[in-house]
């Protein structure tokens, strides 16, 4: 067996450096070459997200694009994807909207229609309970396709809403709700300006010139 | 060659982390919902504990003694993290439902314990399979008392259900019913090593 290293200082900062240095550089070489696969991956899991939360017929292309809508002041983005038919009509969008659950952060993605109906939601990241709160993801997030929260009272049944909370875990059930909800209003406050978006141009300089005679009627106040 | 399979086996009953030695509670009682989350984790664990202590074995004549534990931690934490790397870039259903865990792999003291107590006293080969029967070890006792707190809390083991919602008993995919369970692997192990003596 070899004789251990006495541990001088100049010896204990060799073996340091060089541990240190080479755990360094191998991290930072796999770090490169998985870098791609993870981003591809994740832009994988974003994609199948969108299309399980907005399942739609026929050719569609995807938008970026984000929602901001005000409430109590505070005004909050939505990071979403728009669906456009091949002729360029708004057929819905896939928001991301969070709420704080029970373990932490949930955070979602809900597929809506233009008319503002639920198509499905879907669970992209959460710290919920396992078997209680992490149930969310089965037959509970189903209970929200197809409703429309128009007509459809986005709170668990508890607090006089539609929504039937999961057993025992009604912090995440209201959180869940919660942050549907809050996509929705999003998604209500901003869909009118995607509905003319690409075919109808001639309808955006009416727009514009409505909104200049408002101003123009205020300031004259 | 008799005294290898010793190093190997021993880590399985006579010398299991967790249900004798008592070491790496804090995975144990968090990983251990279900039986498939027990297994990922401990088979995790054991690929990290097998390298690290390939590796402590090698560097064990460079490495001084006042700076040890720095280096042990240091190499352990590179193989965590390139584990979790290649999880995520390769494996990334796995890596959904055991990301959060991996990092904990870093302060287990399962994987500095062996580094300490084994791989730098002793040459790579027996070091290795020591690696790999305390792993194995630790593997099963989080499969076993996955499948328990799996079965009790909700019914099922290894996502196969088996009985119905209303027989679950909550309290045991919670913290609690962990505690609970584990003490009561522990005591029926400890029965079986009286008896066996």
């Amino acid at each position: 067996m070899a004789k251990k290293k006495e541990s001088t200082l100049i010896n204990m900062l060799l073996a340091l450096f060089v541990i240190t240095a080479v755990s360094g550089g191998v991290l930072g070489l796999v770090y490169g070459m998985t870098k791609d696969t993870i981003a591809e991956v994740d832009m994988k899991k974003n994609e199948a997200a969108i299309k399980a939360v907005l399942p739609l017929e026929g050719e569609l292309t995807f938008k970026a694009d984000t929602l901001t809508f005000t409430e109590d002041g505070v005004t909050t983005s939505f990071p979403c994807n728009l669906a456009f038919d091949a002729n360029g009509n708004f057929l819905g969008a896939a928001v991301k909207t969070s709420e704080g659950g029970f373990g932490g952060k949930i955070d979602m993605m809900v597929g809506f229609l233009a008319d503002g109906t639920i198509k499905g939601t879907s669970v992209l990241s959460h710290a919920e309970t396992p078997g209680l709160g992490a149930n969310m993801t089965g037959k509970f997030k189903d209970q929200f396709v197809d409703k429309n929260p128009a007509s459809y009272k986005l709170t668990v049944s508890k607090d006089g809403g539609d929504v039937d909370a999961i057993t025992a875990a009604t912090i995440t059930s209201r959180a869940f709700s919660k942050a549907v909800d809050k996509a929705y209003k999003a998604f209500e406050a901003n869909k009118g300006q995607f509905m003319n978006h690409a075919p109808a141009e001639t309808v955006v300089p009416e727009t514009e010139e409505a909104t200049e005679i408002t101003e123009g009627g205020q300031s004259n106040e | 060659m008799s005294n290898n399979l010793q190093t190997f086996t021993k880590g399985l009953i006579k010398e299991n982390p967790i249900l004798v030695l008592l070491l790496g509670c804090c995975p144990t009682l968090a990983t251990t919902t279900s039986a498939i989350n027990g297994m990922s984790m401990g088979l995790a664990t054991t690929f990290v504990l097998v390298l690290s202590n390939i590796f402590i074995s090698l560097l064990k004549g460079f490495i001084p003694d006042k700076v040890r534990i720095p280096c042990f931690i240091v190499v352990i934490a590179s193989f965590v993290t390139l584990v979790q790397l290649l999880m995520q870039a390769y494996v990334p259903d796995i890596y959904e439902t055991l990301g959060l865990f991996i990092p904990l792999i870093v302060v287990n003291c399962i994987v500095l314990g062996r580094a300490e107590a084994f791989a730098s006293k002793n040459p790579v080969f027996p070091s290795m399979l020591d690696g790999l029967g305390m792993g194995l070890g630790f593997t099963l006792a989080l499969t076993l008392l996955g499948c328990l707190r799996e079965f009790l809390g909700s019914g099922s083991i290894f996502g196969l259900t088996i009985l119905p919602e209303t027989a679950n008993i909550l309290v045991f995919i919670l913290p609690p019913g962990a505690f609970i369970c584990l003490g009561f692997v522990i005591a029926i192990v400890n029965q079986f090593k009286k008896e066996s003596h």
